[in-house]
């Protein structure tokens, strides 16, 4: 049996497309890991929130201030989103979070997963389950490329770019300038690092944020691919923590790389065995716990 | 630089710390003067360490009283507490592996003026330089112990607090070591150092503290260590 080889490459196109947005929210979570200890369930709720400042911005924004003509364009929610959710995050940081860290972590685990229903409940009651359409797909980005083995729409090519752009820059700040070196430090030892006058409380609230506004971008970055609905969250997020734990938890570049090439994978079994396609990141995550525990790019304790 | 009339750089009163449910400091008095060296002696777990740590707020629950520069330090956070000019180095090193040697060094932020220059520091311990690109735990322990020490120099902190820096380490490394404290001594730098090594620390130190499970038994002048050696090796004789 032949594969038509154009098959495989548009699956593998659209696959790296999903592995941006795991790239971006395992990133996300391996920051918050690293730092606050703390397995961050809310995280798909922060992607599912980013997505609908980006809808609630552009289609009810206006209504609800009186102002029907107002609507928050694409590019104004690719950076507003971040903001707000962001600011969400810190939030939960600085008023619930906190008072965790000197328990086992499990206790966070437990408390984001219950931010995560609270969210999710609260979507599904005024929204529909099955998702809605976000409309706002800015006229530049509208319309297809040719890539030379096949026609892509330039959207996707520009969420690809994008998520990239975003992945690498965190990783560059993370690995190679002095912010990153605290955080990093922070992430061995953080009692040190606060004896050395640095406020590391504060750190972890803006890291926190930061990788909350992660989740929101991709949100963001996802709307216009997918239907916008309060589940959105909880179906990605289960892919997203197999993909940390194959890369290895706290791992930025593993993160990145192991989204990236999850994303492909799952996209190619598509067409290679479509049967297996929502189940071959497990049965990959399966083959690596075996073989190493740490994950790929995780260091063994 | 502000200074106490009597020259007093840190005050421990009735100091008492807590590790969960275990009393670990029972009353603490003790005093540093500005550019002295002073040092805790003691056997293992007779609370040296966590006295270090109860100065830096990261001690599970404290109570009493700690001046630092005239400052009561009991409620304040941490950083701000080594922003009052305290440079801590800790038992374990405590150098990162995720950094190089230049980024361990240049890790700790600058919190007051008159700290060495990387030039300055590089020049005291040229190993570090030969070494600045490798992973910061990949140095020799002693290696290790200078950078340690070294990342506190540059910010400027005039209380130097260093536990066991000699422990674990050969003769020549441990002879440098006392040549780097005594410069620092000439520089204006207050020290208190937490010392296994008495042979070390007897020659460097202005004053003993002599501790034991979590009291201290006794102070002793520099001047008085001969008539006392008898009193001092009992309390360190395991």
């Amino acid at each position: 049996m032949g594969l038509p080889l154009n098959a495989v490459l548009a699956q593998a196109m659209l696959g790296l497309n999903q592995g941006a947005f795991y790239a971006l929210l395992s990133l996300g979570l391996a920051v918050i890991f690293g730092l606050l200890n703390i397995i961050n369930f809310a995280h798909g709720a922060f992607y599912m929130l980013g997505a609908f400042v980006a809808l609630i911005g552009l289609t009810q924004f206006g209504g609800w201030i009186g102002e029907p003509e107002l609507q928050i364009n694409f590019w104004a929610a690719l950076v507003l989103a971040p903001l707000i959710v962001g600011l969400l995050g810190v939030l939960i940081e600085r008023t619930m979070l906190q008072r965790l860290y000197k328990f086992d972590h499990l206790y966070g685990l437990l408390l984001t997963f219950g931010v995560a229903l609270v969210l999710q409940g609260y979507f599904t009651n005024y929204y529909n389950v099955n998702g809605t359409p976000y409309p706002g797909i800015p006229a530049s980005l509208k319309g297809i490329v040719n890539l030379g083995f096949m026609y892509f729409p330039k959207y996707r090519l520009f969420a690809i770019a994008a998520s990239l752009v975003v992945c690498f820059l965190t990783w560059y700040v993370i690995e190679r300038t002095k912010i990153g070196a605290y955080l990093r430090a922070g992430t061995e030892n953080p009692n040190l690092v606060q004896a050395f006058g640095i406020n590391v409380p504060l750190m972890i609230t803006l890291t926190y944020g930061f990788g909350v506004a992660l989740a929101a971008l991709a949100g963001v970055l996802a709307a216009p691919i997918y239907s916008v609905g309060p589940l959105m969250g909880a179906n990605v997020i289960i892919t997203v923590f197999a993909v940390v734990v194959i890369g290895g938890m706290g791992s930025i570049m593993g993160s990145i790389v192991t989204g990236l090439a999850l994303g492909m994978i799952e996209g190619i079994t598509k067409v290679v065995y479509p049967p297996a396609a929502n189940t071959v990141i497990f049965f990959v995550m399966v083959i690596v716990l075996l073989v190493r525990p740490a994950g790929l790019f995780g260091r063994e304790q | 630089m502000s200074s106490m009339p009597d020259g007093e750089l840190l005050r421990i009163t009735d100091l008492h710390a807590f590790y969960g449910e275990s009393h670990i400091l029972h009353g603490i008095d003790m005093t540093v003067r500005r550019g002295e060296v002073v040092t805790l002696l003691g056997r293992n777990g007779s609370g040296r360490t966590t006295t270090l740590k109860a100065i830096m707020g990261l001690v599970g629950k404290r109570s009493g009283s700690i001046m630092v520069n005239g400052r009561e330090v009991m409620r304040t956070a941490t950083h701000k507490i080594a922003r009052l000019g305290i440079g801590y180095c800790p038992e374990e090193r405590g150098i990162f592996s995720s950094l190089t040697v230049e980024e361990n060094l240049m890790l700790p932020p600058r919190i007051r003026s008159g700290g060495m220059s990387v030039e300055e520091i590089y020049e005291m311990f040229p190993n570090l330089y030969e070494r600045r690109k490798s992973v910061g735990t990949w140095l020799s322990g002693g290696e290790q112990q200078m950078l340690a020490l070294a990342r506190i120099l540059r910010t400027g902190a005039n209380l130097l607090l260093l536990d066991e820096i000699t422990e674990g380490l050969a003769p020549v490394i441990v002879q440098g070591l006392g040549r780097a404290i005594r410069l620092l001594k000439d520089n204006g730098y207050t020290i208190v150092l937490v010392e296994q090594n008495f042979r070390f620390a007897a020659p460097l130190a202005d004053r003993h503290y002599v501790m034991d499970h979590g009291h201290v038994a006794e102070m002793i002048e520099a001047a008085d260590l001969e008539a006392n050696m008898d009193k001092i090796n009992r309390y360190l004789s395991v």
